[in-house]
């Protein structure tokens, strides 16, 4: 049974923010749930999906965020309460549909969960998806906490069916990731089922029909703003001069610098967490009961804005900061110092911050050796890039590698190096169609499994149906790897009883029109170095399909791992052939007497038996 | 009211998460409201993973650098990064075993001698407690179990407001069945090396 199920209303439990999130849903009686996984959003869906095993709901893995978004609409014209949940780029993916149901609006609750990742630990970009609310006419909850986060969930619901407007639940990586006490309430009862009732002449959305409904958006706008003005999460406490504002785990930072400070008596703060609509009239008298306003929120200056437009309105004069030179920046996240230090030069109160130690750098002497993410022992992406990279070379020619977004990306490291453009999932293949037409070079393009099915369909039909001169390589370990393991639409490797129907990677290329077509298993090194002079030396559309499955998870998914392992037997000279073109972790340079050895490190070798087919020096090893 | 900082850094595989994990279900059942920050997603491959344990009436799920009260440093080079993270009176529990990064695997760069790199800590924070726990987890029965070797020195520190049967209680409701016992005994190992004179590099001033 999921922990989410165990324990009675009233316990205290231990939650990341996103089993927070996962439970807030269950006691809204969520009834279907979809997602595509990234961080720092993928536990969300992955509690949901232990959940559904039990029946409790319907979930699934949907292909992209754009499928989950309309398929988390549909179950809500039938009735049925639905959550849908991405990273903040993925609602990019899904904006198209979110701009126009928002015209259209929904009918059982519909919450949109938007985890965004300020400071990129694991994305792309650091937008602010706070904006995107307020693009779409929809309301917004910011929780600080996971216990917040439960709190929102279950109130977004219930807020969504009252406006028949999808609500965004908008966290932050410091709310997804924080693991905090959540008190349990009750879980909701089983879902009863749905049944959609026709109205196309408000549902479907041809211009006549959009026109008016642009119309009741707009119309909801003000019944919104009511609901903000009273809702429990806009809060205001303190008495004092000195204004503050804040959002997100950006209250958490203020509520603990206000502590440590003891600002509490001269400090009015303004905590809000149903941030769009704006409560305006709540935030018009906190701007006339104070002399001036901090307003502490990461990224964007969406709060700041909002104030100084409200202060304008009603003729209010007071200064209202937040961006700016000494004071926040619209960059990466912040920490508790870094707000306890503004806020202390803000309200001029004297702050002894701890001596910070000397750099480790400076007491050393020296840079200290960074440890960058690699890809792991025995992962096949390697022996893919490596049988590219070999082909190349004896074939003379330089590649150029637009690349995508997965586990394959950290091949842009050395001594791999095999990365050279990237901007979006789905972007190899299409920004390939471009770089071939204008720069002329040979384009390797790579993407993974599930960031074809996610958006590498249309670009690969795109380029076949415009004769685009490119060799895609997709690199199929059957899971999405690097957000854990979920399932995807041509998953291989699945978790126990998962219901989904495989479809073949291999048919679905070829079925988009795709004639040149090499299948290979990348640990088999010969096979691999043959397709990849092939397909590199051929022209036109070329598919090479490189299919092993992740070592990690299949390890967990069997409870072994393999026992094979290999050494590096006799005097391997300087060769440093392993070292410069194939990088395994595995293996490391020792030297004695000036003399350099390259070994393998037993504990760390994977057992897949690649490097034994490039070097007569390396032989299975005995395991102890 | 007790605020307690407390930092873990690691190696993506080393465990990091874990620890923080028990120490903060075992807070919970002492009556505390234990806050924790976990990293998830790209560094986990091989690359630096860190976690917080907040214990007092904190709202900050994340420690900001100087402010850790305590360092639990599961690799040697990642204790000396983490000074980033100490103040003068922070104590430190660093376990002296290599996990060579990979520039230094493959002889792009040294990779500092470990008592070289104590020497720094000891002369920065307020107590140092050092010692081989990867040997420790490996003679418990698993090279794995260094996260318990960690714990088990730390609770026999007398800094925190959790015991160790607490601790070792949620080891043993909450950890893989099978490596209970493992773990149960690193952990008494650990305990046992915080109690040996020669591991502390530097005792905390009283």
């Amino acid at each position: 049974m999921s922990e989410l199920l165990a324990g009675q209303p009233g316990e205290r439990r231990l939650f990341l923010g996103n089993e927070a999130i996962a439970r807030g849903a269950l006691e809204a009686g969520v009834a279907l749930a979809a997602c595509y996984p990234g961080t720092p959003s993928s536990e969300i869906g992955d509690r949901l999906y232990e959940v559904s095993r039990t029946g409790r709901l319907v979930f699934e893995y949907s292909a992209n965020e754009k499928v989950a978004l309309e398929v988390a609409a549909g179950a809500s014209a039938a009735g049925w309460r639905a959550l849908a949940s991405m990273k903040h780029v993925g609602v990019n993916v899904a904006a198209d549909a979110l701009m126009t149901l928002a015209y259209v609006g929904v009918k059982g609750g519909l919450v949109l969960v938007s985890a965004d990742d300020p400071s990129l630990f694991s994305s792309q970009n650091e937008q602010d998806n706070r904006l995107y609310a307020r693009f779409a006419g929809i309301p917004m909850l910011e929780p600080e906490s996971p216990q917040e986060a439960k709190e929102m969930t279950t109130a977004a619901f219930a807020l969504s069916e009252e406006l028949g407007l999808p609500v965004m639940l908008r966290t932050t990586t410091r709310v997804n990731h924080t693991r905090g006490v959540v008190s349990l309430g009750e879980l909701a009862p089983l879902p009863s089922p749905g049944r959609f009732v026709k109205d196309p002449f408000s549902l479907v959305m041809v211009p006549a029909v959009a026109r008016q409904a642009h119309a009741r958006l707009l119309a909801k706008q003000e019944k919104a703003r009511a609901l903000a003005e009273a809702s429990p999460f806009n809060r205001l406490t303190g008495e004092g001069p000195l204004g503050v504002v804040a959002s997100g785990v950006a209250a958490a930072y203020v509520a603990d610098a206000l502590l440590e400070l003891g600002l509490q008596d001269r400090v009015t703060f303004l905590k809000l967490g149903f941030t769009h609509p704006l409560p305006d009239d709540l935030i018009a008298r906190f701007l006339s009961r104070v002399e001036k306003v901090l307003v502490v929120e990461e990224l964007e200056p969406y709060l700041e804005d909002a104030l100084k437009a409200i202060a304008q309105t009603r003729g209010l004069t007071v200064p209202v900061r937040g961006k700016g030179p000494g004071l926040f920046s619209r960059l990466y996240e912040f920490h508790p110092a870094l707000v306890r230090r503004v806020l202390a030069d803000f309200c001029r109160v004297g702050w002894e911050a701890p001596a910070p130690l000397p750099p480790a750098a400076e007491l050393l002497g020296r840079p200290l050796p960074e440890r960058p993410p690699i890809l792991c022992p025995g992962c096949p992406h390697r022996a893919m890039y490596y049988a590219i990279k070999i082909a190349l070379r004896d074939l003379g020619v330089e590649g150029v590698f637009p690349t995508d977004i997965g586990c394959y990306t950290l091949g842009l490291l050395p001594p791999l190096s095999m990365a050279d453009y990237l901007i979006c999932m789905g972007s190899s293949i299409t920004t390939a169609c471009g770089l071939s037409r204008a720069g002329g070079q040979k384009v390797v393009a790579f993407i993974g499994d599930s960031t074809f099915f996610h958006a590498g369909l249309p670009g690969l039909v795109n380029a076949v149906h415009n004769r685009h001169d490119l060799l895609l390589v997709i690199l199929d370990n059957g899971t999405t790897a690097m957000t854990g393991h979920q399932p995807h639409p041509g998953v291989t490797l699945t978790p126990p009883d998962y219901p989904g129907q495989p479809v073949d990677l291999a048919a679905a290329v070829t079925g988009l029109g795709v004639t040149q077509l090499w299948r290979v298993n990348p640990l088999k090194y010969q096979d691999s170095l043959a397709a990849a002079k092939e397909a590199v030396a051929a022209q036109g559309v070329r598919v090479l399909l490189s299919q092993s499955p992740c070592p990690l998870y299949a390890a967990r998914l069997k409870g072994r791992r393999p026992t094979a392992r290999f050494q590096i037997t006799g005097d391997c000279g300087d060769c440093r052939h392993c070292l410069e073109y194939l990088g395994c972790p595995a293996m490391y340079v020792t030297e004695t007497e000036g003399r350099r050895q390259l070994l393998i490190d037993p504990d760390l070798c994977a057992g897949c038996a690649f490097c034994v087919q490039l070097c007569d020096h390396i032989r299975p090893a005995r395991t102890a | 009211m007790l605020r307690l900082r407390i930092f873990m850094t690691g190696v993506g595989g080393q465990g990091t998460l874990l620890a923080s994990r028990v120490l903060g279900e075992a807070a919970l059942t002492a009556g505390l409201h234990p806050l924790l920050s976990e990293t998830h997603g790209m560094a986990q491959r091989g690359g630096v993973v860190t976690s917080t344990v907040i214990l007092g009436d904190l709202k900050s799920p994340i420690i900001s650098p100087g402010e850790a009260d305590i360092v639990l440093a599961f690799e040697a080079l990642e204790a000396l990064r983490a000074l980033e993270f100490c103040h003068a009176r922070t104590l430190m529990l660093a376990n002296t075993a290599v996990i060579p990064p990979y520039p230094v695997a493959v002889g792009q760069v040294s990779y500092p001698q470990v008592s070289e790199m104590l020497d720094v800590v000891a002369g920065q924070v307020g107590g140092l407690l050092a010692f081989d726990a990867t040997a420790l987890a490996r003679q418990a029965g698993s090279p794995l179990a260094v996260n318990m070797v960690l714990l088990g020195a730390l609770a026999a520190t007398d800094t925190l407001p959790v015991s160790a049967e607490d601790l070792k209680q949620v080891i043993r409701d909450r950890t893989n069945p099978r490596l209970v016992e493992v773990n149960l005994t690193a952990f008494d190992r650990g305990a046992a090396a915080a109690r040996e004179a020669e591991n502390w590099l530097k005792r905390p001033a009283a």
